[in-house]
């Protein structure tokens, strides 16, 4: 029986495209690009050995340590906001709203599918001071929080970033751990209540660490992806004022076709890379001890 | 309905004069209320301004503040923004190449997922394994390559880098989703039916497909909107500006017009926004189809 299942002609037949396509199209240039690091040039002008030319370039640029710090930083602030208001919403939605969060559960998911470069450039004239003032900005001049340009300082135009991809994507974690904690049994908060814990003692001691694998899946999607944020600076600021907010993947991005310099984008590249799997292993190893123990 | 984290509120209904407990409840469904009135104007207010907006007129947009209402009704903007801004062209360009992308996906990515876990051989766990790195890789690490790959084999000028791109990129999630998607069926089904004669592709194709249609449109679903609303692949692969998809020619649409036409570009936002909230409404329902009509079945 285990011959049918064995069968290696099926196999091939069932697996090969797939694993043909995404080698030559993903496995290969990967690879290509670890090449590209030890090359200075392009397609046009040619390439030249530069042994590790680039790296040394990469450990001494003050552009490039910017841009990691951009991306860290947006990446630990928009994770950290878009989980945690994630998971307020699905508190409201499973605690306070019960039956009837359909509504705004559906409403709040919306812009999650919205294109990104259709959000950005909305957030844009909502924070805009010219031809007219938006109507974000006079929402936040109202509470007395900011005056003035908000695209003019790099922490003003950071800000909008944050505050848009939070906006943008609260409703998908709002749901993802939505559906985690109804996963809870009902008989555990239960007793749980009947043993007088309540409110905020319920959610630190029962629902937070029973959901607690929820928030890490959470935490680790996130953080893939906010650590590849292009589309949404590239869109609102265009890595602006000056290069306050450009991340690594707009580095990369203008190092090899703006100013033609593969060698050292695919560095850059590499590094974003690193950067990516290296905090990805962090959350696994911290997610190993329990963190309400801690 | 079970008591939740409000409950020991109500417990306070037994104690002496009932005044304090009511006020109590009023006060919270007050709190509730605000909270709830106060999401949902976060949420929807920027993009009810971004529609009303859209039917202003370039003297409203620089005379008026923003939250003014437009004086006229009229569909001037949208005209523009669909022809002159080339909206429509890029919309056709986006289908063009999503569509293809979708369906190879799906395709190529069930199959493979079929292959790793249903499929017994040596070496699985590990090809498995070679196509999570898909999913952790950034774009960048693929890009100058591939750049070169097509320019030399003369495909710029096309759509085909995109198709091919976005079907490469968009395997590894989906051949590892329909491989846990997979694990829940037993093998038996599938050994059950090459016993009345099938062969295994057979089996794969006539019952493990369709026993993973609803997962099929979930992972269809997600890649859609990730090809939909990419825009690093479109930008690098697209040099000319009749094959602009609609992000690409979203982004540049300010330039065309030079900074000052407001009306139109608006519009093009709200073009875009409508059709996404029409597809949001068609796929709830139908989501919502899915999860009663299992429910039945039960």
């Amino acid at each position: 029986m285990r011959s049918v299942l064995g069968d290696r002609r099926a196999i091939a037949v069932l697996l090969g495209p797939a694993l043909l396509l995404y080698t030559l199209v993903m496995l290969v240039p990967m690879g290509w690009s670890l090449g590209y690091t030890f090359f200075t040039g392009n397609v046009i002008e040619g390439f030249s050995f530069d042994g590790l030319g680039n790296f040394t370039k990469l450990w001494q640029d003050p552009q490039a340590r910017s841009a990691l710090r951009v991306t860290l930083e947006y990446g630990a602030a928009v994770t950290v906001a878009q989980v945690l208001c994630g998971y307020l919403l699905a508190l409201l939605y499973v605690f306070v709203l019960r039956k009837s969060s359909a509504f705004v559960r559906t409403l709040v998911f919306f812009p999650v599918i919205l294109p990104t470069v259709a959000v950005a450039l909305m957030f844009q004239k909502l924070f805009a001071i010219a031809p007219q003032k938006g109507l974000a900005g006079i929402a936040f001049e109202a509470l007395g929080l900011h005056h003035g340009d908000w695209f003019a300082s790099g922490a003003g135009a950071f800000f909008v970033i944050v505050l848009m991809d939070v906006w943008r994507s609260m409703g998908f974690y709002g749901v993802l751990i939505y559906a985690g904690l109804l996963d809870i049994p009902e008989e555990t908060l239960e007793s749980a209540r009947l043993d007088g814990a309540t409110g905020w003692r319920l959610i630190r001691h029962i629902v937070l660490p029973l959901s607690w694998p929820v928030v890490l899946s959470s935490l680790v999607f996130s953080i893939n992806g906010t650590l590849k944020v292009f589309d949404s600076v590239l869109a609102l600021t265009n890595g602006g004022p000056g290069s306050d907010t450009t991340p690594l993947t707009l580095y990369m991005f203008r190092t090899a076709f703006s100013y033609g310099d593969y060698g050292y984008g695919s560095t850059i590249a590499l590094l974003l890379t690193v950067v990516c799997l290296g905090v990805t292993l962090l959350i696994f190893r911290f997610s190993r001890r329990d963190p309400t123990k801690g | 309905m079970t008591d939740t984290l409000t409950a020991p509120a109500r417990g306070q209904r037994t104690e002496p004069g009932p005044a304090p407990a009511r006020r109590r409840r009023y006060a919270r469904h007050l709190t509730r209320n605000l909270l709830v009135t106060l999401l949902v104007l976060v949420e929807a207010a920027p993009l009810a301004w971004m529609l009303l907006s859209s039917f202003k007129t370039q003297a409203e947009f620089v005379n008026d503040p923003a939250w003014s209402l437009p004086a006229h009704w009229g569909f001037g903007n949208y005209t523009d923004a669909w022809t002159n801004g080339h909206i429509g062209l890029y919309i056709r360009n986006s289908l063009l190449a999503t569509v293809p992308s979708l369906a190879l996906i799906i395709l190529l990515g069930v199959a493979a997922g079929f292959a790793l876990e249903v499929m017994i051989w040596r070496g699985r766990h590990q090809v498995l394994l070679v196509f999570l790195i898909g999913i952790m890789v950034p774009s960048q690490m693929i890009l100058l390559p591939l750049f070169r790959i097509y320019f030399q084999a003369g495909l710029s000028g096309t759509l085909l880098p995109l198709i091919i791109t976005y079907t490469a990129t968009g395997l590894p999630l989906t051949v590892f989703m329909m491989a846990t998607y997979f694990r829940a069926i037993p093998r038996e089904v599938f050994e059950a039916a090459t016993i009345d004669g099938a062969t295994i592709l057979q089996a794969f194709w006539r019952i493990g497909f369709p026993l993973v249609r609803n997962a099929v449109f979930t992972v269809a679903l997600v890649q859609f909107f990730f090809i939909w609303n990419d825009l690093l692949i479109a930008m690098t692969f697209t040099n000319d500006d009749s094959l602009r998809t609609v992000q690409v020619g979203l982004l540049n649409f300010t330039g065309q017009y030079g900074e000052t036409s407001y009306g139109p570009l608006f519009a093009a936002i709200s073009i875009n926004v409508l059709g996404a909230l029409g597809l949001y409404l068609a796929i709830n329902q139908r989501i919502i189809k899915g999860l009663t009509a299992g429910a039945v079945k039960g």
